[in-house]
């Protein structure tokens, strides 16, 4: 069984007529590293709110149709019930941080599981120093940048070490070197400690490279899925408005003129100035 | 115009955060303010508006010192559109928050109604007029507040990471929109990490690091620095790695444009052919 299923999910927030998902049925398997995007307003945090059970928990609302995670239906458990396998790291930081100091926010999540003292230091000191805030760990998180926030919400997660890891924008505060490191720290756990990641991004420039399995949604629902060198290699895909990365547009400019710079479509600036330095020498 | 002369700002917990920043932006500039978390850009820009007043040195608006002028009375000229728009979002509906402040600036009903239309219509967010903004997406309160203060019709908008959240299309909306605002003589100073957008708008570009300014020029020049990029915690923009990659090969480094970068590979991979 896929890590996470769902089935012609379909979810309506009170209040609201139409639903902000609509008959979304996708799989992801253990190890995958998945990122969700689309327009703006397209249902991607609704869904990541699906797969910690915030929807419909938390939220209320109408749901429609199946959803397991970790093998758990989560219209019929709650979200602490949850919280040991998922993750989730949200869009506004603020919205996640409550304690007096960063090392205590960081500490919540393996006090409430019943983590041994030394191991409990032992976690928190390691995601204080993955995400580079352990030399402010006795701050309040409520005194410092919404871009060291959003390093002290994916610490909380990481130090949990849950199998899935879900990131809605994780780092949309931070400058783009700190961005770059926290994709590569979350990249490595993915590799070598093989945690399942879904990360909802729009920026396809900094983040297409460390996908293998794409999910494209527009209003409510999945539009595409798959491998993202052939996903964005699709006119679909940039009607529907998802921002296609500068070096696979250059790729697609130049091969429309003809000129042959391998079959392999590049997702980064890396990629593409191997296949044009190689059709420069040939 | 903007007049920054050697300011110095420090926080109540004693943080420095400026130390000692001049510059000046003219009338119909779009400034785009770049550098790493921490460096004091979102602190700098605050004074543009007297939210924040020196501990030492001058900010001058349109000749007067921020210091002997209300955040009142500046905030008619100068509109200013906070990081998180959480910070500025508290009405009922989408309609009264984006005419609250022509409502407080005692404009007559049929004016209000007119530009809360024209505003909503313009960020895509007529849809919602009568939704609470707090049901709406990150990106969308996003643009609510930006409605909000555009509805006033300010002088000099400054923006907080405006990008944030923003799909590509809403990227491309307001990149058109800056420029508009920019041909009616209106200045643009943006607060950004976005390298991308920031590429494609060209404007200029003030660096920044550790409460100093460490570069002010035209974005193709510093955004094709790796040194300088790397000392502000700043990634090249994807075409300017592809060009810093391809140097090896003979090609020009400093290319950031996408129109630009074709054109040059087209006629290179042409001469290779031959």
């Amino acid at each position: 069984m896929a890590l996470i299923e769902t089935r012609n999910l379909t979810y309506t927030y009170p209040g609201i007529s139409k639903p902000s998902i609509e008959d979304v049925s996708i799989q992801i398997e253990k190890g995958e590293f998945v990122l969700i995007t689309g327009p703006s307003g397209c249902g991607k945090t609704t869904l990541c709110r699906c797969f910690n059970g915030l929807v419909p928990h938390f939220y209320q609302g109408e749901i429609k149709g199946d959803i397991t995670v970790a093998g758990i239906n989560t219209l019929d458990h709650h979200t602490y019930e949850l919280a040991k396998h998922v993750g989730l790291v949200f869009q506004n930081p603020e919205n996640q941080l409550f304690a007096l100091s960063i090392e205590k926010d960081v500490a919540f999540g393996l006090e409430n599981v019943g983590v041994s003292r030394e191991e409990m230091r032992q976690k928190v000191d390691w995601a204080l120093h993955q995400t580079g805030i352990y030399d402010i760990r006795d701050r309040s998180p409520h005194e410092i940048s919404g871009g060291q926030q959003q390093r002290v919400a994916i610490a909380s997660v990481l130090a949990m070490e849950p199998e899935i890891i879900v990131l809605d924008e994780p780092t949309s505060f931070l400058d783009p070197l700190s961005a770059e490191k926290i994709f590569e720290v979350i990249y490595k756990l993915n590799q070598e400690q093989g945690i399942t990641v879904v990360l909802v991004e729009h920026r396809l420039d900094l983040t297409a490279k460390y996908t293998n399995h794409l999910i494209v949604m527009d209003q409510g629902k999945v539009c595409l899925e798959g491998n993202p060198r052939d996903i964005l290699s699709k006119e679909e895909t940039s009607r529907i408005g998802v921002g296609i990365p500068k070096a696979t547009q250059l790729y697609q400019m130049l091969t429309k003129e003809g000129h042959n710079l391998g079959n392999r479509t590049p997702l980064c600036s890396e990629e593409l100035a191997d296949q044009i330095l190689e059709a420069l020498v040939r | 115009m903007i007049e920054v002369l050697d300011i110095h700002y420090s926080y109540p917990s004693k943080v420095e955060a400026l130390r000692g920043v001049s510059l000046t932006i003219k009338d119909g500039e779009f400034v785009a303010i770049m550098g790493q978390n921490g460096a004091g850009k979102s602190t700098f820009v605050k004074h543009f508006n007297g939210l924040l007043k020196p501990s030492a040195g001058s900010v001058k608006v349109d000749g007067v010192e921020t210091t002997k002028s209300s955040v009142a009375a500046l905030a008619r000229s100068v509109g200013f559109v906070f990081q998180n728009p959480d910070h500025q979002l508290f009405s009922e509906t989408v309609e009264t928050e984006v005419g609250f402040a022509l409502k407080n600036f005692g404009f007559d009903a049929k004016i209000i109604e007119e530009r809360i239309s024209a505003m909503l219509e313009l960020l895509s967010l007529s849809q919602y007029r009568k939704t609470s903004p707090f049901l709406l997406s990150g990106g969308e309160r996003k643009r609510v507040a930006l409605a909000s203060v555009l509805a006033c019709d300010p002088k000099m908008l400054v923006l907080d990471e405006p990008t944030i959240g923003q799909d590509h299309e809403q990227k491309e909306k307001l990149q058109q929109f800056i420029l508009k605002l920019q041909a009616q003589g209106k200045t643009v100073v943006a607060v950004t990490h976005d390298v991308e957008f920031v590429a494609e708008c060209n404007p200029r570009v003030v660096l920044m690091r550790e409460g100093k300014i460490v570069a002010d020029g035209e974005g193709h020049k510093i955004l094709t620095d790796p040194v300088m990029l790397e000392a502000a915690s700043i990634v090249l923009p994807q075409i300017a790695q592809v060009f810093t990659k391809l140097s090896a090969a003979g090609l020009p480094k400093d290319i950031i444009d996408i129109s630009e970068a074709k054109a040059v590979l087209l006629r290179a991979l042409e001469k290779r052919k031959q």
